[in-house]
């Protein structure tokens, strides 16, 4: 196991690469110009022109590309064109809020999706089936923006149970924490978890027909032990995919969301990155994005394991 | 249903719930000395002379002080200078600064720091070139005492000095100043009035100025950036938020104090707020505008440009920009800022009564187009450029032209107009914008009207006339001179076109009627603003 992991973690090298060139090539082609937007709009075109000297953005495109890689290859994400910060230090600045979301949300989704998807199966057909499919078509198809602006209203306008934007870090407090986090959570949790509980209820129904599940039933087994305990559990291989799959559902999510509730995360750095074409930021995010979801597949490959004994590598 | 009616709907009906509400827990937690302030955009750097943004000027009025300020009479005061003396001929200028003046890192402010700023200020600052142009030399005469000697009279020295343009002759320690002004500096030390926290700095998120206790403000009644800056409050936080409805449901809970420009859509819901005071922030207000390219066909024709002009209705533009609330907006015929001193609309007949599309036809038909296809960039980001970008493209498919409408965003329009090359390679036709009304008061610091050639704004408008009655604004001695010079620029830039403008309009302000001595300017001013618990 621990040389597949190796050998996966190595594997990830090419893929790192690939996603390298294509991010800048991407960017390099892509219309807009940074020395434009820091020259500001009454600027002449000779100002522009030394700002874009000063960044080196007028270097041949392999001259620019083998400077990044090199740095890249140092353990140096660059320094942000505008704010003339280090990538990594602003990345870490807004890392804390988005991994909080995205775990507060993750557990979210684990917690009400699962048995959500468990209990639509077991009742398949029924009028609670059809409720939580219902609930699940309505939260897959109501955009994040929407219901982020109705929670707002209802649990911070209306009720002033929770705060409508910003960002506490736990350093300060778990509740302080989590008040900022909650209706951001259930926000970007919608979608993920109408997801989650669909792939549950699917896989959950073709396990719920197998020889096995009647036998146990026939051996006099509880209803809960033969859902949670022998279902489950042969039903956690796509539901396991689709979590992790559900990954990069979450970083796209969070762009949006983050604007929504103010929250200062990676989501907004991403976006305001993309809007200013300051491209040393753009290409440290993709490659963090692209990293993580890559040790989030190969995380996902080691729980098939645990939950499948038969799967070894 | 779009996603601006969903939120004006919920922030509606937000601020109706909250009508008559106590504030939620985080609000009674916070600080009555802490001013939490939500600004017009994102202060992504923190250099005045390098980045020209409104918002980094806006921040850096905190931190950094100027040698002279501007005040609500446009009129130059002194700052940091205690006198100046100005030889007879005009081309000699002695400056004194104001004993005990401290930067942020305790070290006095000398004549040697102020050589440096200004040297940096005047290589990127369009008033600071003209003076350079004419410059023998700049030089520190003792610790308190600088001189400027030119080669010829320059009568604007002090309006350059304290104008509230970008980018404005802040004063850093002359270790800073000295950094090569296309470059960020890495140190953020002024001897304003409020130090700059830049451990707390995340750009993009939030920014916080905290008073400096050794700050001397001068005497006289604060009024724009003259006179006594004095901070009510010890911290002020910038809580920067892409949303407005978001922004909007934090002012009505008590999450923020102050939010420096609501979109029209929201102000009918703050206003309904009983915990909230509405205000025009900005007298001066903004140009709504529209630049033809001049080098090709068909705007390189004078009266291509004129036909454009003879039909554009300027309420069109405005209403798309500010809704029907009628306080914000006036029809503007020509390119000054209404209501200033030295205002004047001579020659801008064209662009007022009802528009006369039947000789907009024939004048562009005598200018020879064709049909060919004319590349209108519009910039989806930015609501006033959309807003603009939908009725122009209306208005020339209605002369009969044939449009292409170039949907992007700021970033792309921002590189694309820089292009000299034809509409059909990559090159463009028109692009929209809007210009400060304080940088439109006179020619000074309003590159837009500037019509040099090559060396002009995007459209490259070329009019003799326009740049000969600009230097005659110059050489202006007193106001009625200048007020009979910005007549003449007006008509002459007019005649040649050298842009549409669409319209002069306001926005508006908000803030929590817990928090007082907000005035109106063409920038945020803190000084006198205090807050309740």
């Amino acid at each position: 196991m621990l040389s597949y992991i190796l050998r996966r973690i190595v594997a990830t090298l090419p893929v790192m690469a690939i996603v390298a060139l294509f991010v800048f090539s991407l960017l390099y082609i892509a219309p807009g110009d940074p020395a434009v937007v820091i020259a500001g709009d009454q600027a002449s075109p000779e100002d522009v022109e030394r700002i874009r000297q000063s960044l080196g953005l007028d270097r041949p495109f392999l001259v620019q590309f083998g400077s990044w890689v090199w740095r890249i290859l140092h353990g140096d994400l660059g320094t942000s064109i505008f704010t003339n910060l280090p990538v990594s230090a602003m990345i870490g600045q807004r890392l804390g809020p988005t991994l909080s979301l995205m775990i507060v949300t993750l557990l979210l989704t684990i917690v009400v999706a699962v048995p959500l998807g468990v209990v639509a199966a077991w009742k398949a057909g029924s009028l609670i089936d059809r409720v939580i499919m219902g609930f699940a078509v309505f939260g897959f198809s109501l955009p994040v923006f929407v219901v982020g602006y109705m929670l707002a209203y209802i649990f911070a306008l209306e009720l002033e149970w929770l705060p409508v934007q910003g960002y506490t870090p736990l350093s300060s407090g778990f509740w302080p924490w989590l008040e900022n986090l909650i209706l951001p959570a259930i926000a970007l949790g919608c979608v993920y978890i109408a997801l989650v509980a669909r792939i549950t209820r699917a896989a959950m129904l073709e396990v719920l027909q197998q020889d096995y599940i009647r036998t146990a039933k026939a051996k006099g087994l509880g209803q809960g032990g033969i859902l949670f305990i022998h279902a489950l559990k042969n039903a956690a291989v796509p539901i396991v995919t689709v979590i992790g799959i559900g990954i990069a559902l979450l970083i796209g999510g969070a762009v949006v969301t983050e604007s929504v509730f103010a929250i200062p995360g990676l989501g907004r750095l991403t976006i305001d990155a993309i809007l200013r074409r300051d491209y040393p930021v753009i290409q440290g995010i993709v490659l963090l994005f692209s990293f993580v979801y890559v040790l989030v597949n190969l995380m996902i490959d080691v729980i098939y394991t645990l939950v499948d004994p038969r799967i070894r590598y | 249903m779009d996603r601006r009616t969903v939120l004006k709907g919920l922030a509606g009906a937000g601020g109706l719930a909250l009508t008559g509400l106590s504030a939620p827990a985080i609000a009674q937690g916070a600080s009555a000395r802490t001013l939490r302030f939500v600004p017009q955009a994102n202060l992504a750097n923190f250099d005045p002379i390098w980045g020209t943004q409104y918002v980094v000027r806006n921040a850096a009025a905190l931190v950094w002080d100027t040698l002279y300020g501007i005040d609500a009479q446009l009129q130059p005061q002194r700052q940091m200078v205690e006198s100046e003396e100005t030889s007879d001929d005009g081309k000699t200028w002695t400056f004194k600064l104001r004993p005990g003046l401290k930067f942020h890192d305790g070290e006095p402010v000398l004549a040697k720091d102020v050589v440096a700023s200004l040297s940096r200020w005047a290589a990127r600052d369009p008033m600071g070139l003209m003076i350079i142009a004419i410059q023998q030399e700049l030089t520190a005469v003792d610790d308190r005492t600088f001189k400027w000697v030119l080669k010829q009279p320059f009568p604007k020295m002090l309006y350059a000095l304290a104008k509230n343009n970008a980018p404005c002759s802040f004063i850093m320690p002359e270790r800073i100043a000295k950094t090569d002004p296309f470059k960020q500096i890495t140190e953020y030390v002024g001897s304003g009035p409020m130090k700059f926290a830049k451990g707390e700095w995340v750009p993009g998120a939030k920014a916080v100025f905290e008073k400096f206790a050794d700050y001397v403000p001068r005497q006289e009644k604060a009024s724009w950036l003259a006179g006594g800056k004095q901070i009510m409050v010890d911290r002020v936080e910038w809580i920067v938020m892409p949303d407005p409805a978001t922004a909007a449901a934090a002012l009505q809970n008590g999450e923020v104090d102050w939010w420096e420009n609501p979109i029209a859509d929201l102000v009918s819901v703050l206003k309904k707020n009983k915990n909230i005071s509405v205000d025009i922030g900005d007298p001066l207000g903004n140009i709504g505008s529209f630049r033809m390219n001049h080098l090709f066909a068909p705007f390189n024709d004078v009266r291509a440009r004129r036909a454009v002009l003879m039909a554009l209705s300027q309420e069109d533009y405005m209403r798309a920009i500010v809704g029907d609330d009628t306080a914000l907006w006036k029809p503007l015929p020509g390119f000054f800022t209404p209501d200033t001193p030295v205002y004047n609309e001579l020659g801008g007949e064209i662009l007022k009564g009802k528009r006369d599309f039947d000789a907009a036809k024939k004048l562009l038909a005598e200018s020879g187009y064709s049909g060919q296809p004319v590349t209108c960039l519009v910039a989806q980001d930015q609501p006033i450029t959309k807003a603009q970008g939908d009725v122009t493209a209306d208005l020339l498919k209605r002369l009969g032209m044939n449009v292409d409408f170039v949907a992007t965003d700021w970033g792309t329009v921002g590189s694309r107009r820089a292009q000299k090359t034809p509409p059909g390679q990559g090159g463009w036709n028109m692009f929209h914008s809007w210009h400060a009304g304080a940088d439109c008061i006179t020619p000074a610091a309003y590159t837009a009207i500037r019509a040099n050639g090559d060396k002009a704004w995007f459209g490259w408008p070329n009019s003799p006339n326009t740049e000969k009655e600009i230097t005659g604004w110059f050489e202006a001695k007193s106001i009625d001179e200048e007020k009979a010079a910005i007549g003449r620029v007006n008509k002459a830039a007019i005649e040649d076109v050298v842009y549409a403008p669409t319209g002069f309009f306001l926005t508006y302000t908000a803030w929590r009627k817990n928090v007082s001595g907000i005035t109106k300017g063409p920038l945020p001013f803190f000084w006198g603003v205090s807050k309740s618990a």
